[in-house]
């Protein structure tokens, strides 16, 4: 059987054919649109290194069957940056070292963004730690990590103050 | 994963036709369901996909004081949404405590509702499991349970109910709304799961093709609202399962005890609702005391189904302690570490 899905990803509008529909997201990413930026770690929705933006909210893109989602749109960690102008988040994981071998980094940064869009952990460090508790770090940057998410967010409540900084 | 089929529907009618069929499933977010497919514990050939279905992602505040979820609800959209967790706290703190917030950001109310166990015999397909193979046996009874049922199980299962969101839900004699083969029809969440007795492999009371539409919480349910809490223990403080865990609402006047809920999770194939605990609650005077009796009650029954008789006075624990948070009083807002026996002050570290 044969399915077409239309998709927005990073801004960019994609009609994809399927053969298969136990594709998941995640593997339509990465395989079929070679955006590699998302990771696999477990493929089962247990570490995060998955996670990206589908309308606005942080999914597992493991546990999302790509057809399921027709016609949604999707931000994964290619779509962060303008140009060579970090995302704050992105910017504030350099500042505060919130990686080391960074295979979790794509989904932490994702997890982060969808974190602080939510508006629930505001600056408060053990809200941060529970809103990212679905993203493992092999490597334990966990305290750089909540270091960044709390800076990036001040960052970005704060935009006028970013610019004269 | 196996092959499947994948449809469609543009309705409940179209939906339920498609999903008698033998070996179709629903698909909603998939959180649950594609983790047991690419597992093998869940082989369907027919992927029905009822994500779109119009109308059943509504949260609809009723005139007689209740509430009805539509079934395609996101777990976090209802936790979130203020009047409910207002007037259901220990509802919202349940489904805060639970998975991780990608995942509460996919899961349906639903879904959660019809998640299967997390046994890892279950799991762990070259395993005996009566639930995955009817007669084949169960692995679990004489491996690895620690973290297996202290209530209700039997020789042929000894697995739990793995959700949160089911505890306060039971205690709050919550109602599913059903559309099936044979039209619409109603029964209370705590008939829904079925203890395992000789068919583990049944679940639930749903026949092939049936749909849960809704989920409704009648008007008494929010009365408990100012003495509700959900407590639950991990072996780690976020992100994890319930060892053990505890829905107490508590209406109070003047010290007394004048209505009593308590569930419990992670104890049985199904959240156990501790109606011989509440008769004990009702009429005393709040206190550790009486919450002392009343863990005796809820737990009366238990016995252990292997290396998990710790389990038990775990659970008692629990009960005593949810039971006292919810007597102190619901706080404004969940808090940091929902449902976290360890308390936070703003700025801890809770790695301890």
């Amino acid at each position: 059987m044969n399915f077409s899905i239309s998709l927005t990803v990073n801004g960019v509008r994609r009609e994809v054919g399927l053969d298969d529909p136990r594709v998941t997201l995640l593997d339509l990413l990465r395989e079929r649109l070679h955006l590699t930026g998302t990771k696999k770690g477990c493929d089962r929705g247990q570490c995060g290194a998955c996670t990206v933006l589908v309308d606005g909210r942080r999914v597992n893109a493991c546990l999302a069957l790509a057809l399921s989602q027709d016609g949604a749109e999707v931000l994964t960690i290619e779509g962060v940056a303008r140009g060579e102008q970090l995302h704050p988040v992105q910017a504030a994981f350099i500042a505060h070292d919130g990686f080391q071998c960074g295979f979790c980094t794509p989904g932490q940064i994702m997890s982060a963004i969808g974190l602080i869009q939510e508006g629930q952990a505001g600056d408060d460090p053990e809200r941060v730690r529970e809103g990212m508790s679905g993203n493992l770090c092999r490597c334990g940057a966990y305290a750089g990590i909540t270091e960044a998410v709390i800076e990036a967010q001040e960052n970005l409540a704060t935009p006028a103050r970013r610019r004269s900084a | 994963m196996n092959a499947f089929d994948y449809v469609r529907p543009a309705s409940v009618a179209e939906a339920i036709a498609a999903a008698a069929a033998p070996g179709a499933a629903y698909l909603a977010a998939g959180t649950n369901l594609l983790d047991l497919m690419k597992g093998g514990m869940s082989r369907p050939t027919r992927l029905v996909d009822v994500s779109r279905l119009p109308g059943l992602d509504r949260i609809d505040h009723l005139p007689d004081g209740g509430v009805r979820i539509g079934a395609l609800v996101r777990n976090a959209d209802l936790a979130h949404d203020g009047a409910f967790a207002r007037a259901y706290p220990a509802i919202a703190e349940a489904l805060l405590s639970g998975a991780s917030a990608q995942l509460r950001n996919a899961a349906t109310v639903g879904g959660n509702l019809l998640q299967r166990t997390r046994c890892a015999y279950f799991y762990d397909v070259a395993s005996h499991c009566n639930k995955r193979q009817p007669g084949a046996g169960c692995a679990a009874r004489g491996g690895e349970n620690r973290l297996h049922a202290v209530l209700g199980w039997s020789e042929a299962c000894i697995a739990t109910h793995p959700s949160d969101f089911c505890v306060p839900l039971v205690a709050l004699d919550a109602v599913v709304e059903i559309e099936g083969r044979s039209g619409r029809r109603e029964i209370a969440l705590e008939a829904l799961h079925q203890l395992p007795g000789n068919t583990p492999q049944r679940e639930s009371a749903l026949e092939p093709g049936d749909l849960i539409v809704a989920l409704r919480l009648p008007s008494e349910a929010r009365s408990f609202a100012p003495h509700a809490r959900y407590l639950k223990l991990r072996e780690r403080t976020s992100y994890a399962f319930a060892l053990v865990s505890a829905a107490a609402g508590l209406r109070i006047e003047d010290g007394t005890i004048r209505a009593a809920r308590l569930a419990l999770g992670g104890v049985a194939a199904k959240p156990w609702r501790a109606r011989g605990a509440e008769k004990v609650l009702v009429g005393a005077r709040a206190g550790d005391e009486v919450f002392r009796r009343a863990a005796e009650a809820a737990l009366a029954e238990a016995r252990p189904s292997g290396d998990n008789a710790f389990k038990i006075e775990l659970a008692r624990r629990i009960v005593r302690r949810a039971l006292a948070l919810a007597a102190a009083g619901t706080p404004a807002r969940v808090p940091a570490l929902p449902a976290s026996p360890f308390s936070s002050a703003p700025g801890a570290l809770h790695a301890v």
